[in-house]
């Protein structure tokens, strides 16, 4: 094989493999789609668009040929309004948003607040607190499931939304984050000379420090919105009351109640990602270059 | 590393004030931390040596869980399968990413951004709403997968089964495929990212000195990768071992058939909210984290080992 034989080859080889890969990535997404648009009695015949199959009939003495297309007709919207009518689905909507943006809000401020005391300052214990994060980085989450139930238990906080924010407060590894963050964008000549024109620490915080670290406050923000919102384990076990469960919690018990409502499962996880995703749209640039940023520097 | 009476980075005069304000801006963190994360790491040691009955009644029975854990043999089904699970993430799932992530750095190809992002894009969506999707891809006759493979087989003369029956001999398989569409775009970007720092001029230089790719792949780049790589296999390996939800909305909040689709933290909240023994669920967690220390621990060794070597 002559050179450009094979470098077509590598062309045609390295595109094919993106293809496939595109494909498979973008098709269980397609097909979700068109079965929450689907009764139950489509959904088991079509595997994706239903489809008119080509015929030739005889109307009014002529012969006409009819179908060979798409049977949008057949499609329904059914299953979306059963799910925000009888079914309240909106109000899960409503409890994913409000614990997501609460719990990301919070918890990034707690996160940068710790990061910026343990990067900026000098005092007692600094070194134990450093430890305590590094350390609690190996923690893995599963283990403090039961213990914290039993704590929520006796604090009287299962099944109110506190319980569910609360322990969500101090993740180890935000606090790791800020502080490296903070380490590298914001230099300490900055900070002195804002004392020396006399703001105070809180000022200095919020007016300087902030700003400078604003791409990790968005990638941060975004992290733990996201694992709020695709988070099921901890509202599965603290929440009781249906009408305090966030979409994770809800669309499982979609599957439970109605395990045999194909189309009414598939249109209740679309509602579940559809918000996510546009909002990975909008912010995709800082969220994907902040994520791998702390690994390919470390 | 402190200094007596604290104070900032900066030569500035200390003041009682400044002595304050660092714990003023780690309390709430500090607060929350002690609350509910080591005061209930503390706690799961005590309730790992105790039986309860729901939240509230307990009894202790000092270290009997754990003998009775290393007995159980639903305990080991489930070790067996999430280790299963684990090696399908690190043996085909990253080779898969990794060489993603290589021919995405092709020279010369358009559109490259726009395929990051799709590939990316289902490591947003929630395990869950995932598990949601696959228990009706994998269903026999309807499900996409067997339609699909069906369909795509028949030309090659294969007759692939429409009642091949991946939720019900074929579980763990069906998970880690489920678990490919997840992560490999994520474990992508990783790679992706690392491969930004391998040296063109040395790869160039391989190229003059005869070197093919595999070769150069071998000798350049994966020593270059070799740190962030380490990094994305210790991630896959923890995550990996925390399968849960994609089996218990699979199966619908069961284990499977024969608990074909157990793993440990399954396990852990069957045991604890299912059967509301606290007790015996904290030990499996500390079986868990035991692992996991482990692997963390061997990882660092073998990254230590390197760099001596190197």
């Amino acid at each position: 094989m002559n050179l450009r034989g094979a470098r077509l080859l590598g062309w045609a080889w390295t595109r094919g493999v993106l293809l496939v890969a595109a494909v498979l990535t973008i098709i269980p997404f397609l097909w979700m789609t068109a079965a929450s648009f689907k009764s139950n009695d489509e959904f088991f015949r079509s595997v994706l668009l239903p489809w008119e199959p080509a015929k030739t009939v005889v109307r009014d003495g002529e012969t006409v040929r009819e179908g060979g297309h798409v049977a949008w007709n057949r499609l329904t919207t059914d299953t979306y309004s059963r799910l925000f009518g009888e079914l309240d689905f909106g109000r899960g909507l409503v409890n994913s948003i409000f614990l997501s943006s609460v719990t990301g809000i919070l918890a990034t401020v707690c996160c940068a607040m710790g990061g910026y005391a343990l990067s900026k300052f000098h005092f007692k214990g600094r070194t134990f607190c450093t430890v305590l994060v590094l350390a609690a980085l190996l923690i893995p989450g599963p283990l403090l499931i039961a213990p914290t139930y039993q704590l929520l238990y006796r604090m009287n906080l299962l099944d109110t939304f506190s319980g569910l924010i609360l322990p969500a407060l101090a993740p180890a590894f935000g606090v790791f984050l800020f502080r490296q963050a903070i380490n590298s964008g914001v230099p300490n000549e900055v900070l002195e000379a804002a004392r020396i024109d006399g703001a105070s620490e809180w000022r200095t915080f919020v007016v300087i420090v902030l700003p400078l670290v604003r791409p990790m406050i968005g990638t941060f923000l975004m992290i733990t919105f996201l694992s709020t919102w695709n988070n099921f384990i901890s509202p599965q076990v603290v929440l009781q009351e249906p009408g305090k469960f966030p979409l994770s919690v809800a669309v499982a018990e979609l599957r439970r109640g109605y395990y045999n409502d194909y189309g009414l499962q598939m249109a209740g996880t679309i509602v579940s990602i559809l918000p996510v995703m546009v909002l990975f749209l909008v912010m995709q640039k800082d969220f994907v270059s902040g994520l791998t940023s702390g690994a390919v520097k470390a | 590393m402190s200094r007596p009476g604290g104070g900032v980075v900066s030569g500035r005069a200390s003041s009682l004030r400044a002595g304050a304000t660092p714990w003023v801006f780690m309390a709430p963190f500090l607060v929350c931390f002690a609350v509910f994360t080591l005061y209930p790491l503390f706690q799961s040691v005590i309730l790992s040596m105790q039986t309860t009955f729901g939240p509230g009644a307990t009894r202790f029975v000092g270290l009997t869980n754990y003998s009775a854990l290393v007995r159980d043999p639903l305990f080991w089904t489930a070790l067996s399968n999430t280790c299963l699970y684990t090696l399908g993430s690190l043996f085909i799932q990253l080779p898969i990413a990794l060489g993603l992530a290589l021919v995405l750095e092709t020279p010369g190809l358009k559109g490259r951004g726009w395929l990051r992002l799709l590939l990316f894009s289902p490591s947003m969506v929630g395990v869950v709403f995932a598990a949601m999707m696959f228990a009706l891809i994998f269903e026999k006759q309807t499900g996409l997968a067997n339609q699909g493979l069906h369909a795509l087989l028949a030309p090659l003369g294969i007759d692939w089964s429409l009642d091949f029956g991946w939720l019900q001999q074929h579980v763990m398989p069906a998970l880690i495929v489920a678990s490919l569409w997840m992560y490999v775009g994520f474990n992508m970007t990783y790679f992706s990212a690392a491969l930004q720092n391998v040296r063109k001029d040395l790869l160039e230089a391989a190229v003059v000195d005869g070197a093919g790719p595999v070769r150069r792949f071998f000798a350049v780049t994966l020593p270059a990768i070799r740190p962030v790589a380490g990094f994305v296999v210790l991630m896959s390996l923890i995550g990996s071992f925390q399968l849960f939800e994609l089996p218990y909305i699979i199966f619908n909040s069961t284990a499977g058939p024969d608990n074909r689709g157990m793993t440990i933290v399954l396990y852990l909240f069957q045991s604890g909210f299912e059967v509301g023994d606290l007790g015996y669920a904290s030990a499996i967690g500390w079986a868990l984290a035991i692992i996991l220390l482990a692997c963390a621990a061997l990882q660092r060794l073998s990254a230590r080992g390197e760099e001596a070597g190197a």
